[in-house]
């Protein structure tokens, strides 16, 4: 699923995978030092809740869009999505290619003139422009409980990763990189959250980059490492990405094409790109409309490449590690090495000293940044979205500044709460990757009918959503309480727990989508005049023909979509 | 390609420039020493002698976003 990294390292096992040198650790004091000090100088700039909350909206193209995939570009979700490769092959890259870059490109497109021209700080705030205030009350409250509990919950499996790669102390990794993030985010607000995440996004790639070249060196290249793949499985359809969607039983996934295309790249893939305030709120901050039309498009482009970085070290590792990897439960049954540790074992398979400090420092630069969009996130939405609207509505642009700050120390406090309840409790981590999951697919429902269908009603908006969220609820709860309704809910019995995300997704967005239809029908719609600004043929979108056709938007939107196109066909 | 309109603001291409040009530094050295005095354990495709090119490139990337991005030219 798009955004949700997975729960890596359960348990770690007796010994670490590698020591670090003084170059290493130099090389990690260095990343440290410098987002403090990145976070010291902003806090200069940041004096207004515009400058707070929306980075003064005076990012470029070039720095929102790699801002808004770096907030999606976790560590947690790198080294999740290798291992799904080394357990389901080529499978594993439409959540990077069918399940983010047509969403990507229809956000910068077709949604960004809504969100950009109603001037809305946030997701819930656009609701409450189109729909009133019970939408917004709604989807703030849930967007806000869901983004601190997600953030503790990647801390503490980060911090377990660090301690499974590193022998480092879980309490320690906690509490330096959460105190480090609290104190830039609240220093120089999303502007420094956006500087650090592009920072991060290089970091990233000058880190994980030598790994598949590397690799690929030593398998003798793409030919080589599919027939590795053949020679060691005894099977060609791992390194496929659509030949064996043709039924459940085919491939490893237990997934149908139906479910990859549907619930994958309609539904899930377009509720978390278009609606899920983390990554929008890096484009909302771009400085003009073209700006925020390009960043979409620029991360879209970016996104198709980091499967390079990410699903061919995988297979590599299936391809060319010595030792088979098993089951986290295996693993510490074992005393051998997981899929979730695939990543870290290429890392040092190739990168000794100096290499080795600059690929933890990416995973570390992954983990801070993907938190320090959640407590920016968080911190916008409860102080405009909850604060301002419900509790203190009149206060001046300075105490909400005020709030912001202290709200995004207290984001990480209750963080780091949730972490030690993890810590203690594991099977809640489960529960909430599901809880994640319930809200994204009916809120792309609501979203899109209010932008695209001027006769959408408050009513319906709000009744939607709810509905659409309490059936997610309903399904997941029955699939818990009778696995046999899998069949049902997931359309087979073979179902996998991805492929159960896929379909309860598509379900629940098409009860909002009806539910929202046939209340509005029944109810009284705004007058046009009221939607000017939010509603697709109520508002007028500035013309492009006086632009160069190399500088429009939509030109790059194309040469994106081709490229996707071809890489699907060439991986087929 | 600088982050924000104000002439003061120094762009995060800079900040990035310094941070490459300083692991650029750190791992040639490494690989330098390592070229003098071979590690015990070696890793796979040691002979590469990755941390050298890679850290050069590092190296030079970072001083290109430092003099491209220098603040005297930001805005």
């Amino acid at each position: 699923m798009p955004g949700l990294p997975l729960i890596v390292a359960a348990a770690p096992p007796a010994e670490r995978l590698f020591s670090l040198g003084v170059a290493d650790l130099v090389i990690i004091a260095a990343y440290f030092a410098m987002v403090l000090a990145i976070g010291l100088y902003l806090k200069g700039q940041t004096q207004t809740g515009e400058d707070f909350f929306m980075a003064g909206r005076e990012m470029t193209a070039w720095i929102a869009g790699l801002s808004f995939l770096s907030a999606n570009l976790g560590s947690l979700e790198l080294m999740g999505w290798a291992a799904a490769s080394y357990q389901y092959g080529l499978l594993a890259v439409h959540w990077y290619w069918i399940g983010a870059i047509p969403a990507m490109l229809f956000l910068g497109v077709v949604m960004m003139p809504f969100y950009y021209i109603s001037k809305t700080h946030s997701v819930p705030g656009y609701l409450q422009l189109r729909f009133g205030e019970s939408s917004r009350a709604l989807a703030a409250v849930s967007f806000a409980f869901m983004t601190v509990l997600m953030s503790g919950i990647n801390m503490y499996s980060m911090a377990l990763v660090m301690k499974v790669v590193l022998g480092w102390d879980i309490n320690f990794s906690i509490w330096a990189s959460s105190l480090t993030v609290a104190a830039y985010v609240a220093l120089g607000g999303l502007r420094s959250a956006i500087f650090n995440e592009v920072l991060q996004f290089v970091l990233i790639w000058a880190g994980a980059l030598l790994i598949p070249i590397l690799g690929l060196y030593e398998a003798g290249g793409w030919a080589g490492l599919q027939a590795r793949i053949a020679e060691q499985l005894g099977r060609t359809d791992f390194t496929h990405a659509w030949s064996t969607l043709g039924s459940f039983q085919d491939n490893p996934m237990g997934v149908h094409w139906t479910g990859i295309v549907f619930g994958l790249g309609w539904v899930i893939s377009f509720g978390y790109w278009t609606t899920d305030f983390l990554v929008v709120q890096r484009v909302l901050a771009a400085k003009d409309l073209r700006a925020a039309k390009m960043a979409p498009i620029i991360g879209a482009a970016f996104k198709m490449m980091v499967p390079f970085i990410v699903i061919v070290p995988g297979l590599l590792g299936l391809a060319l590690l010595p030792e088979k990897l098993v089951g986290e439960a295996e693993a510490v049954a074992t005393g051998g090495h997981s899929y979730n540790e695939v990543l870290p074992l290429m890392l040092a398979r190739y990168c000794g000293p100096g290499l080795l400090g600059l690929g933890i420092t990416a995973l570390i630069a992954g983990f801070m940044a993907g938190m320090a969009g959640n407590v920016s996130a968080f911190a916008t939405v409860w102080t405009y979205d909850l604060y301002r609207a419900f509790i203190k509505p009149d206060a001046d642009d300075a105490h909400y500044v005020a709030m912001g700050r202290w709200c995004t120390i207290l984001g990480v406090m209750v963080s780091i709460g949730t972490a030690y309840l993890v810590m203690e409790f594991e099977s809640i981590m489960d529960y909430v990757q599901a809880l994640f999951s319930f809200f994204i697919a009916p809120l792309f429902g609501t979203v899109i009918l209010g932008m695209l269908w001027k006769r959408a009603t408050s009513a319906g908006g709000f009744w939607g959503l709810l509905t659409g969220t309490l059936s997610s609820i309903a399904m997941w709860a029955w699939v818990k309480l009778d696995p046999s309704a899998l069949r049902y809910v997931a359309l087979s019995p073979h179902a996998k727990d991805m492929a159960e995300n896929l379909y309860r997704g598509l379900w629940s967005w098409i009860i909002c989508v009806v539910v929202t239809v046939v209340v509005s029908l029944a109810t009284r719609p705004k007058p046009d005049s009221e939607l000017v600004g939010l509603v697709y043929g109520c508002t007028p979108i500035p013309s492009e023909n006086d632009v160069a056709l190399w500088r429009r938007p939509i030109f790059w939107a194309y040469a994106v979509a081709v490229v996707f196109v071809a890489l699907n066909l060439y991986f087929w | 390609m600088t982050s924000t309109s104000k002439p003061e603001a120094v762009s995060i291409w800079f900040f990035v420039g310094v941070l490459l040009a300083f692991y650029g530094v750190v791992i040639t050295g490494e690989g330098l020493y390592h070229l003098a005095y071979p590690p015990e354990r070696p890793v796979v495709l040691a002979w590469l002698h990755a941390d050298l090119w890679w850290g050069a490139l590092l190296l030079l990337s970072g001083l290109f976003y430092c003099y491209h991005f220098a603040p005297r030219k930001a805005g």
